[in-house]
C-alpha cells in the first residue's frame, strides 16, 4: 500500500489511495478443504482462566445455566453426605463434581478471556486526551475560536480541530480538510489511510492518530458511547446476551435435564421396591452423568469463541444474533469491484488490425503504454512481457524520446521515438481519441478495427485502440488493446461452494447491463443488478426477504446505510462512513468486502460446534448407563451384571469412572468449543452424515473406551475396589 | 403350513392390504381438511348447534373447544355410569360407582379406553352405545382434528388461525369413522362377531356347568374400537373373547383395522404440505418400528424357556389356541404401538423380553403409528426436535418444512415430550412408594414392578391395554390412573396446538441446498435414533428394573 502524502492527494487521486483489500482472506488461496480456526488452547491459558472460573461458582451466576446449576446443586449435596457418612467413594465423588462445575466455568473463563486480552490493547488507546473545540465554526469559516476542553467533555455536534500528531478526541466526521490518518490502533494495520471531508472516507474514530495535515471534525457520538468503546465491550462480552438459537437450545437442554431429574427421582422408591435402595451419592452422580453437562458446560463458551473468530478476522460484530444470521443467509450480495474482480481493469489480449502482425502490436501497445502509469496502462506492459516476452523497457534507455504521459483531458499516451532522423509516435488510448488523433494527422480506422472495437465494447471490455506513424507518412491504426475486468483467481470455485451450501450470490455492479452480465458469467455469480442504485439494492433486498430469504450484503457509503440496516446481515467497511458503521450490524476493520463470504462460514461453524457437541453430549448417556446402572442393581438382580459390558472393576470404582470421564470430557473439547468444529462447505446432506458420523457415533462409543480406561485406574484406588 | 410361514404370510398381506390403501384414505382425509364445501347433513349439525362452519379458529380457540368438548363428553358419560340402573337395557346393573366412573369416562374420552371394569358385568347396553361407542368415534375424531391443526401449522403462513375444531370433529365423524364403521362392522358380523341386544344367556357347557354370557351390539362396538385405536373391549376378554374376534380372519382384520387410520395420515400430512415424500419419511420411521417389534415380540414368544414353553414349543401361556404365536404377537405388537390397548392375549404372560419389548412400545409415546392423530402429531414433535438437533449440524438455525424452531417452537416441543414420561415416571414411582398401594400388587419381584410400570405407562401414554396382576379398582388407582389419562391426553395436545399457532404465524424459509433434507434416508435413520436415544434413556432405569431384570 503506498503511503501517501496528503498534499498529493487531492479528491480525485483519493479514489486510488484508500486501503486496498487486504490480500490475506483472498478466496481461491484455499480452495480445497479449509478450517475456519482460532488460535490454540495453551496451558497458560488455563491457569489463567481459573480465578474467573472460581468466581463463577457463585449460585446467583450460575443459575443462568440450568444444566450446571443442577450439576452444583449435586455437588453440594455429595459433599454434605460425605461429610456426615465419609467414606472414599463419596469424597472422591463430591470432588469430581465439584471439578466438573470448575470445568465448565473455565471453558467460559478462557473464552472470556481471550476477548478481555484484546480489549485492553483497546483499552491503552483510549488515552485521555485534550481537545481543541473551535466555538462558532462553520463551513469555509476560518480563524473560528479555539478553547481547550477534555476529550470526555466533547459532546455530539461540537466541532474541534486536530493537527498531523494528535489524537483525534472522539468519533466524527471530517467537515474540513484533508489528512492521513494512523488507525492501527483498530484495524493492527500499520499504513494510514486518508481521511477527507465530504464523500464516503469521511469518518474518523476516536483515538486514532492524525499524521500529517490538518482537519476539522464533527463530533457524533456522546463519551463513553463511541466506537472503540463499543468495541472494548463487545470483544470483552459485556454486552453479551444470549442469542435466539441459544436460548432455544437452552430449553431442549433444560427439559432433557427435567426428565433425567424424574428418572432418578422415581427410581429411589422403584430401587427400595427391589431391595436396593440407593444413596444419595449414587443417585446424584446418575443424575449428573445422565444430563447434558457437556453440552451445557461448552455451550456459552462456543458462543463466545464465535464472536471472537470474528474478531480475530477484524471483524466486529454488534451481536450474537447478527453471527447465527450469517449461517443462515440465503444470498449474499456482494459488490463487484474488490470483491469479485480486482480493482482496476487489465489488459486481457492484443487484437491486431488486418496486416499487421500480432507482435508488433504488441510492441508498440507496450511503447506507448510505459509513459502511462494508471494501473491499465501497467498491465499493457505486463500483458507484453508475460505473453509475448517483451521486456518492459526502462524509458531511460530509449535515447532521443519524447514521452506523453496519460491524462485524463488526452485520453491518450505515448512515445515520440527520434530513429535516425525519423520521428515514430506511437499512441494507445481511448477508441475516439486515437481515431480522432488518426484522422487529424491524414490516417484512416479501418472498418475491421471499428468491429474489433464494437465487439470489445459488447462483451463488457473496454477498447484501446494502438496506432503508429512514421515521419510525415499518415498514422496507421496497428491494433486493439482489449482491457477487461479480471475475475479474482478462484472466485469462481469459491461461488461453486456457496451454491453447494444453498447460497445464492447477486453482483452489485454499477456497470451497463451488458458489462455485468459478462462479468457476472465469468465469475459464476447466480444473479447481477447492474446500474445499483441504492434503491435498486434497497429493492432487491426487500425482494428477496419477502420471499423469507435472508440477505447479506456490505456497504461503505452513506447511501449504503438503509439498505444494511435491512439487510440482515450489513457489514459496514471501516473506511466507509459513521452512518454505514451505525446501520450494519458488523464491522470489517480490514475493509474487505470478500470478507462476508468468511463471516458466513464462521456463523455455519458456530451453529455446527453447538449441534455436535449436543449430540455428542446425549450420546453419551448410553455408555454410562451399562457403567453405572449394572453397578447399582446388580447386587439384587445378578442378571443385571450382564449389562456391565466393560467389565468395571467394581459398582464404585464404575461410578466413579463415568463420573471422572464425565468430567475430564469437558476440560477435553474446550479446544474443540473454541475453535470451533471442522467445516467443509458443502450440501447440507453431506455435512449432516459426517457429523452424525463422527459426533453422533463417536458419542456412542468413544466413553465406553474411556470409562474402561479410567476404571482400569480407579480401580487400584484404595476404597474403590 | 408351518406356524412361521403363515406368520408371515399374515405380516406380508396385512402390510399389501394397508399399502394399498395408504394413498387413497391419506388422499381422502387431507381433502376432508382441505375442503371448503359442507355436507348438507353437516350445515344442518351446524345450524342446530349454532357452530359457524366457515368461522377459522386461533389456536388457543381450537384449543378451547377441544377441551370443552372433551370435558362436557366427561361429565355426559359419567352421569351416564352413575345413573345406568334408573335407564333402558340397563340389564339390571346398578350405579357404577364414583371412582370407578371417574376412571372410565376419562379412559373413554382420552382415547384410552383402559377398563377397571368387566364389561360384560357392569355396564348396560345404553352406557356401552350412547357413551362408550360414542366416545369411541368422537374421542378417535379429536386426536385426528388436533393433527389436522398441527400440519395446518406447518402449511399456512403469516396467519394465526390453524382451522375450526367443530367443523374438523364432524368431518372426521361423518365422513371417515362412520362410512368405514359401517362397512367394516357389517364384514366382522358376516365373519361371524356378535350383534344383538341380547341380554345375559344362560347357557351349558362342554363339561355339564352352566354360564351366563351376555350378548350385544359387540360387531359395532368392535370395529370402532379398532378403527379408532380406542381398545375398550365389549367383553373383559376384549379381542380374545370369541364373541368380539371369532377366528384368525377377523384377528387378522382387527389388526388391520388398528393400523389403517394411523399408517394412512402421514399420507395426509404429505399430501397437505405439498411434498408427499415428507410423509413416505415419517410413515417409515413408524414403520422401522412397528417391523422390529413384531419381529421381537415374535422372537421372544417363539422361544421356549421353562417347562411349559418347552413342552409347547413356545410361550403359549395367555394366548389363544386359535391365533397361535405369530397372530398373538402380531397384534401385541400393533395394539402397543398404537394406542388401541386391545388384546387378543394376555401380555402378563409374554416372556420377560416378549412384554418388555410392549412396554417400550407405549413408552415410545405411542407414535410408532401411534393412535389416530395423536401418533401422527407425536412423532412430528419427535422430528422437531430431531430436526434442531440436525439442523444445528447443517449449520443453520434449524427449519422443518420451511418453518424456523426458534425459542417458542423448542419451547413446546420440550414440554411436549417431558410430560408424558414424566407422569409415567412419578405415578410408578408414587405407587411404588407407597405401601398401601404396593400392597395392590398381586406379584413380587420384578414381574410385579412391570406390572405396575405398565399401567402408569399404559395410562399416560393412552394405551388402555393392561398386564394386569393389580386390584386397580380401588379408589387410589382409578383415580391415579384416570388423572394420569387425562394429564397424558390432554397437556400434550395443549403443545401441539400452541406449536401449531406458532408455526401458523411463521412465513416459510425456501429450501436451498443447504437446507437438511427431512426426506431422505438419512433422516428417516436420524428420527429413528432420536426416538430410540430420548425413550431408551429416559425409561432406561425403570425397564432394568422391571423386564431386563427378569429376562436376564
Amino acid at each position: 500500500m503506498p503511503s501517501p502524502t496528503p498534499t498529493e492527494a487531492g479528491p480525485a487521486g483519493a479514489a486510488t489511495l484508500g486501503p486496498v483489500p487486504q490480500p490475506a482472506g483472498t478466496p481461491g488461496r484455499d480452495s480445497g478443504p479449509h478450517r475456519v480456526s482460532g488460535g490454540l488452547l495453551e496451558p497458560g491459558q488455563l491457569l489463567a482462566a481459573l480465578p474467573g472460573a472460581l468466581r463463577k461458582l457463585d449460585p446467583r451466576v450460575m443459575v443462568r445455566n440450568p444444566v450446571m446449576f443442577v450439576v452444583e446443586v449435586g455437588s453440594v449435596l455429595t459433599t454434605g453426605s460425605a461429610v456426615a457418612d465419609p467414606s472414599v467413594f463419596s469424597w472422591s465423588i463430591a470432588a469430581w463434581l465439584w471439578l466438573t462445575v470448575v470445568f465448565a466455568n473455565l471453558a467460559e473463563a478462557v473464552a472470556e478471556g481471550r476477548g478481555k486480552a484484546q480489549a485492553d490493547t483497546l483499552r491503552r488507546t483510549r488515552t485521555d486526551t485534550t481537545a481543541r473545540r473551535l466555538v462558532d465554526w462553520a463551513p469555509g469559516r476560518t480563524g473560528a475560536a479555539e478553547e481547550e476542553v477534555s476529550a470526555t467533555a466533547l459532546r455530539l455536534g461540537d466541532t474541534v480541530v486536530v493537527e498531523a500528531g494528535q489524537t483525534i478526541p472522539g468519533d466524527g466526521d471530517v467537515v474540513e480538510g484533508v489528512a492521513s490518518v494512523d488507525e492501527s490502533a483498530i484495524t493492527g494495520e500499520s499504513a494510514p489511510v486518508i481521511r477527507e471531508s465530504g464523500g464516503d472516507r469521511s469518518a474518523v474514530t476516536g483515538g486514532t492518530k492524525v499524521l500529517s495535515d490538518r482537519i476539522v471534525v464533527r463530533i457524533t457520538s456522546e463519551p463513553g458511547k463511541t466506537f472503540i468503546d463499543r468495541m472494548i465491550a463487545l470483544v470483552e462480552g459485556a454486552a453479551r446476551q444470549k442469542t435466539p438459537n441459544e436460548i432455544a437450545l437452552n430449553i431442549l437442554l433444560a427439559s432433557l435435564t427435567v426428565v433425567f431429574l424424574l428418572a432418578v427421582v422415581t427410581l429411589q422408591p422403584m430401587a427400595a421396591y427391589a431391595g436396593a435402595p440407593q444413596t444419595l451419592v449414587v443417585l446424584t452422580a446418575l443424575t449428573v452423568a445422565l444430563i447434558p453437562t457437556t453440552i451445557g458446560a461448552l455451550l456459552s463458551a462456543i458462543g463466545i469463541a464465535g464472536m471472537d473468530r470474528l474478531v480475530q478476522r477484524n471483524v466486529l460484530a454488534m451481536s450474537g444474533r447478527a453471527v447465527e444470521a450469517a449461517g443462515d443467509v440465503n444470498t449474499l450480495l456482494l459488490d463487484k469491484t474488490g470483491t469479485i474482480t480486482l480493482g482496476n481493469r487489465q489488459a486481457a489480449e492484443f487484437l491486431p488490425a488486418a496486416g499487421t502482425a500480432t507482435g508488433e502490436l504488441a510492441d508498440a501497445a507496450q511503447l506507448s503504454s510505459l509513459a502511462d502509469e494508471t494501473p491499465e496502462g501497467r498491465s499493457v506492459v505486463v500483458l507484453a512481457k508475460e505473453k509475448y516476452g517483451l521486456r518492459a523497457r526502462q524509458q531511460g534507455e530509449l535515447g532521443h524520446a519524447v514521452w506523453v504521459p496519460f491524462t485524463a483531458q488526452t485520453r491518450m499516451s505515448g512515445v515520440d521515438l527520434d530513429e535516425d532522423g525519423t520521428v515514430r509516435s506511437v499512441r494507445k488510448g481511448a477508441a475516439g481519441a486515437v481515431s480522432a488523433w488518426v484522422s487529424d494527422n491524414g490516417g484512416t480506422v479501418g472498418a475491421d478495427v471499428g468491429e474489433l472495437v464494437e465487439r470489445i465494447s459488447a462483451s463488457g471490455g473496454t477498447p484501446l485502440v494502438v496506432a503508429s506513424r512514421e515521419g510525415d507518412a499518415a498514422p496507421r491504426v496497428l491494433g486493439v488493446i482489449h482491457l477487461k475486468d479480471v475475475v479474482k483467481h478462484g472466485i469462481r470455485e469459491r461461488f461453486e461452494e456457496l451454491r453447494r451450501m444453498g447460497i445464492r450470490t447477486v453482483m452489485i455492479t454499477g456497470d451497463n447491463p451488458l458489462t455485468a452480465r459478462a462479468i457476472a458469467e465469468e465469475a459464476g455469480v447466480d444473479d447481477f443488478l447492474a446500474e445499483a442504485t441504492p434503491e435498486d439494492k434497497m429493492a432487491l433486498i426487500k425482494q428477496e426477504q419477502a420471499g423469507g430469504k435472508l440477505v447479506a450484503m456490505t456497504g461503505d457509503g452513506t447511501n449504503d446505510a438503509p439498505a444494511l440496516a435491512q439487510a440482515d446481515v450489513g457489514v459496514a467497511m471501516n473506511t466507509g462512513t459513521m452512518a454505514a458503521k451505525e446501520a450494519g450490524n458488523m464491522v470489517d476493520l480490514d475493509s474487505n468486502p470478500t470478507k462476508l463470504i468468511e463471516i458466513v462460514e464462521i456463523g455455519k461453524q458456530l451453529l455446527i460446534t453447538r449441534g455436535a457437541l449436543t449430540t455428542f453430549s446425549i450420546a453419551n448417556d448410553v455408555a454410562k448407563y451399562f457403567a453405572i446402572i449394572p453397578a447399582m442393581f446388580a447386587a439384587v438382580y445378578p442378571g443385571l451384571d450382564r449389562l456391565n459390558v466393560m467389565q468395571l472393576h467394581s459398582p464404585q470404582s464404575a461410578i466413579t469412572s463415568a463420573i471422572v470421564f464425565n468430567a475430564l470430557i469437558i476440560v477435553v473439547l474446550i479446544p474443540l468449543a473454541l475453535r470451533g468444529v471442522r467445516y467443509r462447505p458443502s450440501s447440507a446432506a453431506s455435512l449432516l452424515r459426517r457429523n452424525l458420523w463422527v459426533y453422533g457415533l463417536g458419542g456412542l462409543v468413544l466413553p465406553f473406551a474411556g470409562i474402561k480406561l479410567i476404571d482400569l485406574v480407579v480401580q487400584f484406588v484404595p476404597g474403590l475396589r | 403350513m408351518s406356524p412361521t410361514l403363515a406368520g408371515w404370510l399374515q405380516v406380508s398381506v396385512l402390510v399389501g392390504a394397508l399399502a394399498a390403501c395408504y394413498r387413497p384414505l391419506g388422499d381422502w382425509i387431507a381433502h376432508l381438511f382441505t375442503s371448503p364445501r359442507h355436507l348438507r347433513a353437516e350445515r344442518a349439525l351446524y345450524r342446530l348447534t349454532g357452530v359457524d362452519g366457515d368461522a377459522d379458529q386461533r389456536w388457543p380457540v381450537y384449543l378451547r373447544s377441544v377441551l370443552a368438548f372433551s370435558a362436557v363428553s366427561v361429565v355426559f358419560l359419567y352421569v351416564l355410569q352413575r345413573v345406568q340402573n334408573h335407564l333402558l337395557l340397563s340389564l339390571g346393573f346398578p350405579a357404577v360407582k364414583a371412582d370407578m366412573a371417574f376412571n372410565t369416562a376419562v379412559s373413554f374420552v382420552t382415547n384410552t379406553n383402559w377398563q377397571s371394569y368387566s364389561g360384560e358385568s357392569t355396564m348396560g347396553h345404553l352406557v356401552q352405545m350412547a357413551g362408550l361407542a360414542v366416545q369411541n368415534f368422537v374421542s378417535a375424531a379429536v386426536g385426528i382434528a388436533v393433527v389436522a391443526a398441527l400440519i395446518r401449522g406447518f402449511t399456512r403462513s403469516r396467519t394465526d388461525r390453524v382451522g375450526n375444531f367443530w367443523v374438523d370433529l364432524t368431518r372426521v365423524v361423518l365422513r371417515l369413522l362412520l362410512p368405514l364403521a359401517v362397512v367394516l362392522g357389517l364384514v366382522l358380523v358376516a365373519a361371524g362377531a356378535v350383534q344383538n341386544l341380547h341380554g345375559l344367556t344362560d347357557v351349558h357347557t362342554l363339561v355339564g356347568g352352566s354360564q351366563s354370557i351376555t350378548g350385544g351390539p359387540v360387531a359395532s362396538q368392535e370395529v370402532i374400537k379398532e378403527l379408532g385405536t380406542n381398545g375398550g373391549g365389549f367383553y373383559n376378554a376384549n379381542s380374545a373373547h370369541p364373541f368380539e374376534n371369532p377366528n384368525g380372519f377377523t384377528n387378522w382384520l382387527e389388526v388391520f383395522l388398528i393400523l389403517l387410520i394411523p399408517v394412512a395420515l402421514p399420507r395426509t400430512f404429505g399430501r397437505m404440505v405439498g411434498d408427499n415424500r415428507q410423509g413416505y419419511a415419517i410413515l417409515s420411521v413408524m414403520a422401522v418400528f412397528w417391523v422390529a417389534s413384531v419381529a421381537l415380540v415374535t422372537f421372544f414368544e417363539a422361544q421356549h424357556h421353562g417347562a411349559a414353553a418347552q413342552a409347547a414349543g413356545a410361550a403359549t401361556e395367555g394366548k389363544e389356541q386359535r391365533f397361535g404365536i405369530a397372530a398373538s404377537a402380531l397384534f401385541a405388537a400393533s395394539t402397543t404401538l398404537t394406542s388401541t390397548g386391545a388384546v387378543n392375549s394376555f401380555h402378563d404372560s409374554y416372556t420377560p423380553f416378549g412384554g418388555g419389548v410392549t412396554i417400550f412400545n407405549m413408552m415410545l409415546g405411542e407414535i410408532a403409528p401411534g393412535g389416530v392423530g395423536s401418533g401422527l402429531y407425536g412423532m412430528l414433535v419427535l422430528a422437531v426436535v430431531a430436526v434442531f438437533v440436525a439442523g444445528l449440524m447443517v449449520g443453520r438455525t434449524p427449519e422443518y418444512l420451511g418453518k424456523k424452531l426458534g425459542a417458542r417452537e423448542m419451547k413446546f416441543a420440550s414440554l411436549y415430550i417431558l410430560t408424558t414420561p414424566a407422569v409415567v415416571l412419578v405415578g410408578t414411582g408414587l405407587a411404588m412408594a407407597l405401601p398401601g398401594e404396593r400392597a395392590d400388587m398381586l406379584n413380587s419381584g420384578p414381574h410385579g414392578f412391570s406390572e405396575v410400570l405398565y399401567a402408569f405407562t399404559s395410562a399416560a401414554n393412552n394405551n388402555g391395554s393392561a398386564f394386569a396382576g393389580i386390584t386397580v379398582s380401588t379408589p387410589w388407582w382409578n383415580t391415579a390412573l384416570g388423572l394420569a389419562m387425562l394429564v397424558g391426553r390432554f397437556l400434550p395436545m395443549v403443545f401441539v396446538l400452541a406449536l401449531a399457532g406458532s408455526l401458523a404465524r411463521q412465513q416459510p424459509v425456501p429450501a436451498t441446498e443447504g437446507t437438511l433434507p427431512t426426506h431422505k434416508p438419512l433422516f428417516v435413520g436420524l428420527l429413528t435414533g432420536v426416538v430410540l436415544i430420548v425413550v431408551g434413556l429416559t425409561y432406561f432405569p425403570a425397564l432394568a428394573l422391571g423386564p431386563i431384570a427378569e429376562g436376564l
